[in-house]
């Protein structure tokens, strides 16, 4: 029995969270005897599908057709379900990013199954799966059951690191031609717009954080000061948001950005646990709140028990002062 | 535009999650009800566009007959009308969440004669997350259907839509009818004025009879993550803090 893949790619370059996924899929596959396939889809997946084997993918499938010039939701999902019934495969896995799940969805709704999203663990119970998935963007976890004739799911991005096998596998290379017409190519992506930006939240190496306790949007020029300087990005919660104070592409958590910086320093923000899953992974947590028993407070590594609108700007006056110290005798 | 939006009811637990002692559901007897984010984001859009364009924003949802209260919730920004289907079940499977609102979209389309121009959903349901039902019920209602979306221009008899990348945006262009899944930060949702509030409080709500069915796909039981346990490391209570906290990101190499 063959397992299926999906890897995610755009227009030949991989996903980051590839690897890791392809390494998942393939100690799943093996724990229940099952050969693992990836399937790369359209437009630049040969240059994509170079190296699966290393992570243990005995056969590659390579999808095209004139019609998949890019990544479009029904094309990918369409080809995909297609696939499947080609091969047999007992199971479709993929990535929960954005597209894995995206697709995965389009193939569970084509095939009329169950498809479970975010799997930390699967453990076979019998023709059945009992699966370990994230909830509330991880600070909950859910045991669910599957029972399925063809398994559908994705791995919670990250949940595994990605390990080559040491002995690459036979790696053939099958080529798989679906039947797409102009209806499957509706929700294609039509066209793209490029930002750079600096410093992106998401990679920082440092975040600096401001939670309702900045208390205007003009206060968070000390927020903004001190992030400067540390050379980091600035994050803060979903009251800030709400109140206008910043634009949404700065909120960190379940439902903005997840940041996992060397240090997180969290100032007037409570902890919340919708807040605390984007930034949980962070190496080192600094928090500084007027409340001694607020949740970020007992949960970080260091914490100053101030108001911030005297602790930031002493910080960046500090930094400063020694920057220039060491600059004078330097 | 004519614009359905389907909205969940979701707990908004706080500082931790505290479950149910048969660990089936979040104890939310001390918490309060939130619609789910990215629908609320859904909804804020829809009544956007129809300030704009002309037309209607109807609210959907599945849940206890207390959703009502998140239904009218939206009547408050400026939805028109709303429908409940009441169920005591309390967690539908993605396969049958997504028939249930497909047969209701189904009954009020053949009801009002036309289609309704867009379906919008939330990218995901805050609390169990299945990425999934938006997808199914466009594929039912054979309508065009992309995630993701932060931003939605219409034109005339399509819809320009956004998705963010980590490198910028992915134009996407969908004929009408169609369906999008929406995420937060779109746009800033307002808040209700009292005139708002006092309209929903008086707004009928239509109910509709859910039918279950299963998919293969079942809870077991949660649970909640072990805790990472720090011990917190207090450097201070003002000021005089600070030489410690610039010595441990000195060791951190940042100054
Ligand atoms: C489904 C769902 C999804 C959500 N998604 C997110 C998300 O993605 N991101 C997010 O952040 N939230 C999210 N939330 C909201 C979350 O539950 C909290 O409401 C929010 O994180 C609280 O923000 P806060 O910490 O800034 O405000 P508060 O909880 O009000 O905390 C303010 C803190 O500031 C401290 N403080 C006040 N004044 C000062 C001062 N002068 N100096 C120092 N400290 C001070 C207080 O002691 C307090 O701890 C979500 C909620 C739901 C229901
Ligand atoms: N019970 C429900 N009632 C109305 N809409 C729902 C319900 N459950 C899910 N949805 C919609 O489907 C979207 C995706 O949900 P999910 O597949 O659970 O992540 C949500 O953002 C909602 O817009």
């Amino acid at each position: 029995m063959s397992f299926l893949y999906l890897v995610e790619h755009d227009r030949g370059r991989i996903d980051e969270t590839t690897l890791g996924g392809i390494t998942g899929a393939r100690i799943l596959a093996e724990s229940l005897g099952a050969e693992l396939h990836a399937v790369v889809i359209g437009a630049g997946a040969a240059s994509a599908a170079g190296g699966l084997d290393a992570y243990g993918a005995e056969q590659v499938h390579l999808v095209s057709h004139p019609l998949l010039t890019d990544y479009g939701p029904d094309a990918w999902g369409e080809s995909l379900f297609q696939l499947a019934g080609s091969v047999g495969a007992g199971a479709v896995i993929a990535t929960g990013t954005d597209r894995g799940n995206e697709v995965m969805a389009q193939v569970g709704a084509r095939a009329d199954l169950a498809m479970v999203a975010n799997c930390l663990e699967i453990e076979p119970d019998g023709d059945d799966w009992l699966m370990t998935r994230v909830r509330w963007g991880g600070s909950l976890h859910e045991r669910a059951r599957l029972s399925a004739p063809v398994k559908l799911v994705t791995l919670a991005p990250h949940s595994t690191e990605a390990a080559a096998t040491g002995q690459p596998a036979a790696g053939t290379v099958a080529e798989f031609t679906p039947e797409l017409g102009e209806s499957d190519t509706v929700t294609m992506v039509v066209d793209r717009v490029t930002v750079s930006e600096g410093i992106t939240l998401a990679t920082a190496p440092v975040v600096v954080s401001g939670g309702r306790g900045v208390g205007s949007a003009e206060a968070f020029d000390i927020i903004e000061e001190l992030a400067g300087l540390l050379g980091g990005a600035v994050g803060c919660s979903r009251v800030v948001t709400n109140n206008g104070w910043k634009n949404h592409k700065f909120q960190v958590g379940q439902t903005g950005t997840v940041v996992a910086p060397d240090l997180y320093v969290a100032c007037g923000i409570s902890g919340a646990i919708q807040h605390w899953v984007g930034m949980m992974n962070a190496k080192n947590v600094l928090a500084i709140n007027i409340d001694r028993d607020a949740p970020m407070v007992t949960k970080a590594d260091w914490a100053v028990i101030a108001d911030l609108h005297q602790v930031v700007p002493a910080i960046s006056a500090e930094i400063t002062r020694r920057r220039t110290l060491a600059a004078e005798s330097g | 535009m004519r614009i359905l939006v389907c909205v969940k009811r979701v707990p908004a637990p706080g500082a931790k999650i505290v479950l149910t002692p048969d660990a089936q559901d979040i104890d939310a007897s001390l918490l309060g009800f939130a619609i789910s984010p990215h629908e609320e984001c859904a909804v804020e859009e829809a009544v956007r566009i129809v300030e704009r364009e002309g037309g209607s924003v109807t609210v959907l949802t599945l849940g206890p007959p207390e959703a009502e209260e998140q239904l009218r919730a939206a009547v408050a920004v400026g939805a028109t009308s709303m429908v409940l289907l009441p169920s005591d079940i309390p967690d539908w499977d993605p396969v049958s969440t997504s028939a249930a609102l497909v047969s209701a979209i189904a009954r009020l389309e053949e009801e009002q004669g036309e289609p309704f121009g867009l379906v919008m959903f939330g990218n995901e349901s805050a609390d169990s997350g299945g990425f999934q039902v938006g997808i199914r019920a466009a594929r039912s209602l054979g309508r065009p259907m992309v995630t993701g979306i932060k931003g939605i221009d219409a034109e005339g008899d399509s819809i320009a839509a956004r998705r963010e990348t980590p490198s910028g945006w992915e134009l996407y262009r969908l004929p009408l009818p169609a369906v999008v899944g929406v995420k937060e930060g779109i746009n800033l949702p307002r808040y209700p004025t009292l005139k708002g509030r006092m309209a929903a409080r008086r707004a009928p709500v239509e109910t509709m009879e859910p039918v279950a069915g299963s998919s293969g796909q079942s809870k077991v039981m949660l649970m909640t993550p072990p805790d990472a346990g720090s011990a917190v490391e207090i450097l201070g209570e003002g000021p005089e803090a600070v030489p410690a906290i610039v010595d441990i990101m000195e060791s951190l190499g940042l100054v």
